[in-house]
């Protein structure tokens, strides 16, 4: 029921450099058959397995070797295997994020670096988040304030970040809603949310394997009563595990295939889903004058 | 340091914008309704015509103490030191009950509706529990407020809240008690003054109907009815609208007349409506044998039809009889036919193509789980409208309980229907079709939406004639809004709407000769 599109360059702790502009499509698709009606584990024979898949296109570009911009925007359907609730379509949310990495150091035999990130996403397009689990997002706008920290030794590294997500209210195509009480208003309040990350792996030569814990909590929201629909202010709440990589072909570096799976262990008024993500992304060299071949990954 | 400084900038842009982005506070528009000045007091509304009473003197209301004696001055004296320390909370209650007794009741009612209406679970063996009455708060909660519930629920609260305070009319002129606030100059009013007399009380008479009557219709919700009628009585009081014996008198007036219509409900034939295994097996064997497809739950394990006898409900705007005979609608087209096949296909290009104004369409007149439904939506628009026209008491519960027993009558005349021709949904037809609303777990012919929105927009054009172009559109795109939704063909729409817009003219006939125009 949370149809993230994470871009891999705002959660990760690595910088582009100054003039890199690395761009491309990723393609994901993630599905659940079993979801949480608030605490209650169950499945729905009249949606069996819901899927969504994307289509994103994502970018980064070094401002400075210690400040990036970066941009996605998802194009997202979704489906239910049984029923008849009709699948949605459409282009979600634009996100952009500015990624500033604040200090770094070497400790130990380490490197330690602080990166602060700010994110903005809005809707690209007039779909309803009153569709759930068939809407393809929330419909709020959202700023999200990321504070990271990145510890890398030899080849061996640790991110950690939090983030905190304030959200919008958003619009209903309705007068009345009822949560745990009735509403005369098309606005829902949205509770704002927090996030965790943690990464472990390996990073070399722009090869990265990293193994990824996430949760996100909504930070207020109300559970989905027995049978009902989920909603859009409800209290979506999710752990995930799962592997990420980052391949930059060896004839052409600037080239580079990205995937993850990802599998959600724990939840709340959300699917159970599993997804994965693939793409490839390419480095462009936007130095005014400097002609180079070289990937502007930096390490 | 430059790129630092635009950095700060930024930054400092970003954490604003963070912290003072947009209020959350949302502005709900049923709290900003002004306090109620009722344009005329409608003090002759004591020989309007009841719905069940014989007339407004069924029910006697003893004659009130005199304003001089000890009695009533004690009672204006509770007044003057519930307002010598008011609480804002206090306050709040007076705001919020000032706006209208029979209107804030109605929305009351909106909400508990909205509440239950959300469908049983299945059991593991794949049958479906029934909700209980006598075992309320067990899962499956009672009741499941579907739109038949539901418009048997407002129909009731509504016609006993209406007869309740005809009779309250009654004895307000005939004993002429002023309000306490006419009486003593030195109490303060804190909502509009009226000429009405305040004995009986036609706020303590509503609280007193509805917390009687909804004893019956949501049994498990008693905490949160009677807490809501203490704040309303109390709000009086403290408002200096009312002393004591005025709301006592009146809510003791508001359980008797109440009693009347919770006997009725016991003997409507509403209790039996669920049906059982033989009767579902009929139904279908019955259209089978007219050569015609028969409806087939599509949910998943398949449920029993909703409320499959609802249509053999009492009605209250005419009798069996004429239900079947001028009210029922036309067969729909032949599962076999052309018509049937090319409406089939219409719904199918809806379910494929739909633009993004359809779509809010369908969304803004679902009305499905979780919502007060259709008849709720209707009487949530009437409410607006009703608002603005500054209604006595009185009036406001007459003109609801016009709109609302069109409703039932209007639920139990489709649900006639939909039972008697067992028609399937365009989505049993053609697989192809996905809908953008939930799929109703009952036959197709005619629409529910339809014949709830062409009654109501009928008897509200005929009270409120400056709007009724207005209700007329509101009814056709509410009705269209199901075909948009991909669960219902044309004919379901126009017939339903036809049926609707009858149920409606024989409202029209009693609001002619009840002695309110």
């Amino acid at each position: 029921m949370i149809n993230s599109a994470k871009s891999q360059t705002d959660i990760d702790g690595i910088m582009m450099e100054k003039n890199g502009f690395c761009v491309g499509p990723m393609y994901g698709h993630s599905s659940w058959k079993n979801y949480w009606e608030g605490t209650l584990k169950g499945k729905n024979l009249n949606l069996g397995t819901v899927s969504a898949s994307m289509f994103n296109i994502m970018g980064n570009y070094g401002i400075t070797n210690k400040l990036n911009v970066m941009f996605g925007l998802p194009y997202i359907k979704t489906k239910a295997s049984a029923g008849q609730l009709k699948g949605l379509k459409g282009i979600q949310d634009l996100s952009l994020w500015v990624k500033w990495k604040t200090f770094s150091k070497k400790m130990g035999s380490g490197r330690l670096s602080l990166i602060g990130l700010a994110g903005f996403s809005l809707p690209a397009s007039d779909y309803t988040a009153d569709f759930l689990p068939m809407s393809i997002g929330l419909e709020s706008k959202n700023l999200a304030l990321r504070a990271m920290a990145d510890y890398q030794r030899d080849k061996w590294f640790a991110t950690a970040s939090a983030t905190y997500i304030r959200r919008s209210n958003i619009k209903l195509d309705r007068t009345s809603y009822y949560t745990t009480e009735i509403h005369y208003t098309n606005e829902v309040k949205m509770p704002d949310a927090a996030s965790f990350n943690i990464r472990l792996g390996y990073r070399n030569n722009g090869i990265i394997v990293e193994a990824v814990a996430d949760n996100w909590t909504t930070l207020g929201g109300f559970d989905i009563t027995r049978n009902n629909m989920p909603f859009a202010s409800n209290k979506m709440n999710a752990t995930r595990v799962g592997f990420n990589f980052k391949y930059p072909m060896k004839f052409h570096p600037q080239l580079a295939i990205v995937g993850n799976i990802m599998t959600t262990v724990a939840g709340r008024n959300v699917g159970q889903s599993t997804g994965f993500n693939a793409g490839i992304f390419y480095v462009f060299d936007l130095s005014p004058k400097k002609k180079t071949d070289s990937g502007k990954t930096k390490k | 340091m430059k790129p630092m400084k635009k950095l700060y900038i930024v930054l400092s842009v970003f954490t604003i914008a963070f912290c003072y982005s947009c209020s959350k506070e949302l502005t709900e528009t049923n709290l900003e309704f002004p306090a109620l000045q009722p344009a005329s007091t409608d003090i002759n509304a004591g020989i309007w015509k009841p719905v069940l009473l014989t007339g407004p003197t069924e029910f006697t209301v003893a004659a009130p103490a005199a304003t001089s004696t000890p009695d009533y001055i004690a009672q204006v004296n509770e007044i003057k030191s519930f307002q010598s320390s008011l609480t804002s909370q206090e306050k709040n209650a007076v705001k919020y009950w000032s706006a209208g007794a029979v209107l804030r009741w109605n929305e009351i009612m909106r909400e508990l509706v909205a509440k239950h209406n959300i469908p049983p679970y299945q059991n593991p063996d794949g049958t479906y529990p029934i909700p209980s009455a006598t075992n309320p708060l067990a899962y499956p909660q009672f009741p499941f407020a579907n739109p038949p519930y539901a418009a048997r629920a407002y129909a009731y609260a509504s016609a006993a809240v209406y007869d309740a305070l005809v009779t309250a009319w009654y004895y307000k002129k005939l004993y002429n008690r002023l309000a306490p606030y006419k009486v003593d100059a030195t109490v303060t009013s804190l909502i509009p003054q009226s000429d009405l007399p305040s004995y009986p009380s036609e706020d303590a008479t509503v609280a007193g109907v509805m917390s009687e009557v909804l004893k019956l219709l949501f049994p498990g919700d008693q905490e949160f009815i009677q807490l809501k009628a203490e704040e309303h009585k109390r709000s009086r009081i403290i408002a200096g609208a009312n002393v004591r014996s005025d709301i006592e008198a009146g809510e003791a007036l508001g359980k008797s007349v109440a009693q009347k219509f919770v006997t009725r409900a016991r003997g409507d034939r509403a209790g039996a409506a669920v049906g059982n295994q033989t009767i579902w097996t009929q139904m279908e064997n019955d259209c089978i044998a007219r050569g015609e497809t028969p409806w087939i739950s599509q949910e998943s394990p398949k449920r029993p039809g909703m409320l499959v006898l609802f249509g053999r409900v009492k009605t209250w705007l005419f009798d069996s009889l004429t239900m079947v005979t001028t009210i029922r609608p036309v067969p729909p087209p032949s599962t076999s036919s052309q018509q049937f096949k090319d409406e089939t296909e219409e719904v199918y290009q809806f379910s494929k193509n739909l633009t993004r104004d359809q779509l809010r369409i369908a969304h803004f007149w679902a009305d499905g789980l979780s919502t007060y439904t259709p008849p709720g939506h209707w009487n949530a628009i009437a409410a607006e409208d009703f608002v603005k026209q500054n209604f006595s008491e009185v009036r406001w519960a007459r003109n609801l309980a016009l709109l609302n027993m069109s409703l039932m009558d209007a639920a139990i005349v489709c649900w006639d229907a939909k039972y008697f021709y067992f028609n399937p949904r365009p989505s049993q037809m053609d697989p192809r079709i996905k809908t953008v609303t939930g799929l109703p777990n009952f036959p197709s012919y005619t629409s529910g939406h339809s014949t709830f929105s062409g009654a109501a927009a009928t008897i509200l054009g005929h009270i409120i004639p400056s709007h009724a172009e207005d209700y007329t559109n509101m009814a056709k795109e509410a009705s269209l809004s199901r075909l948009y939704g991909a669960i219902h063909y044309r004919s379901d729409c126009e017939k339903g709407l036809i049926a609707g817009n009858k149920v409606g003219d024989y409202a029209i006939q009693r609001a002619r000769t009840d002695g309110a125009e």
